[in-house]
C-alpha cells in the first residue's frame, strides 16, 4: 500500500467529528423540520367570513371570492351569523319550527334576493334605489356571482351553530355545490393555511 | 404593436362592471388552447388595471392594450 492511498485505516480520527450514525440523524431531524414547514406553508388561498348579511357587504364578499378565484386562488367562504340567512332559499320552506324559529325565520332576509343597504336603507327605498342602479350599471348581482362562484369552484361553509340558533333547517338552504355545514374548527383549519384571511 | 395580432378569439364585456371582464375572461380561456390569443373588449376603466395583475397572476401573457374611442382592447396570450 503506496502512502499516499487514503484508507479508513490510514485516516486519523479528528477530534470532535461526528459519526456516520450522528450524521444521518442529523439529516432525519433536518427533513422533519423541513416536513412541518412544508405542511405549514401558506397556500395561495382565501379564505373569508361573511357575518354580514346587509346587500353591500355581501355583494362585496363575492366580487373578492369570484375575483380571487378567477385569479387562480383557492376560495373558501363561511356564511356565519348574520350571513347564514343569505344562503336561504326562497322557494323552499321547511316545516317544524317553534315560535322562535318561526320569527327569525320571517324577520331575515330570505335569500340574497331579501338583504337590505347597512347603510341608506331608508325602510327598503334606498335598498330598491340601489338594486335598480345596479340593474342600470350592469353590476351583478349577488345571486349572478353565487352562480358562478358555484362555477368556479368556490367553496361555501355554513355555520351549523348560528342555523339552529336563529332556527334554519338544512332543507330551506340554496342549492350549491358541496354547500357543507360545519363549526369554528373547519373554518380554522382553512385559514391557518391561507395567505387571505378576511371578516365581511 | 397590437396591429398585427390576429385574435383566435373575442370576448365583448362592454357595458359589464367589475369583477364580469374579470371573471368572463377566465371563463373564455378554459375553453381555449395554449398560445392562442383572446381579444377582450372592455368598457370599465377598472380592467386596466385588473387585465395586467390577472395576466401577472395567472401566468398568461398579455401581449398588448389598444384605446379606441371609449373602450380598450386586451390581447391576452394564453398560457
Amino acid at each position: 500500500m503506496s502512502e499516499n492511498t487514503i484508507s479508513k485505516e490510514t485516516l486519523e480520527p479528528v477530534e470532535g467529528a461526528l459519526s456516520l450514525e450522528q450524521l444521518s440523524e442529523q439529516i432525519e431531524e433536518i427533513k422533519g423540520q423541513l416536513q412541518t414547514l412544508t405542511n405549514g406553508a401558506q397556500e395561495d388561498k382565501l379564505s373569508l367570513i361573511v357575518f354580514s348579511g346587509d346587500l353591500d357587504k355581501v355583494l362585496a364578499s363575492f366580487i373578492i371570492a369570484t375575483g380571487a378565484v378567477a385569479m387562480g386562488l383557492d376560495v373558501v367562504m363561511f356564511f356565519t351569523f348574520w350571513g347564514t340567512p343569505v344562503l336561504r332559499d326562497k322557494k323552499k320552506a321547511a316545516g317544524g319550527k317553534d315560535f322562535m324559529g318561526k320569527m327569525f325565520g320571517t324577520m331575515l332576509p330570505k335569500g340574497a334576493g331579501g338583504v337590505k343597504l347597512s347603510k341608506m336603507n331608508m325602510g327598503g327605498m334606498g335598498t330598491t334605489m340601489m338594486r335598480t342602479l345596479m340593474k342600470k350599471k350592469n353590476v351583478a348581482s349577488i345571486e349572478q356571482l353565487m352562480e358562478l362562484a358555484a362555477e368556479f369552484g368556490v367553496r361555501i361553509f355554513v355555520c351549523e351553530m348560528s342555523m339552529d340558533l336563529m332556527g334554519f333547517k338544512r332543507e330551506e338552504m340554496v342549492d350549491y355545490p358541496n354547500l357543507t355545514y360545519c363549526g369554528v374548527a373547519k373554518f380554522l383549519e382553512e385559514a391557518v393555511e391561507s395567505k387571505i384571511q378576511l371578516f365581511i | 404593436m397590437t396591429d398585427n395580432i390576429t385574435p383566435d378569439d373575442t370576448l365583448d364585456c362592454s357595458g359589464l362592471s367589475c369583477p364580469m371582464p374579470l371573471l368572463k375572461t377566465k371563463k373564455q380561456l378554459g375553453s381555449m388552447k395554449s398560445g392562442q390569443v383572446l381579444e377582450i373588449i372592455s368598457t370599465d376603466p377598472g380592467t386596466k388595471n385588473d387585465l395586467p395583475a390577472f395576466a401577472r397572476k395567472t401566468g398568461n401573457e398579455l401581449l398588448g392594450v389598444k384605446d379606441e374611442d371609449g373602450r380598450s382592447l386586451y390581447y391576452l396570450k394564453v398560457k
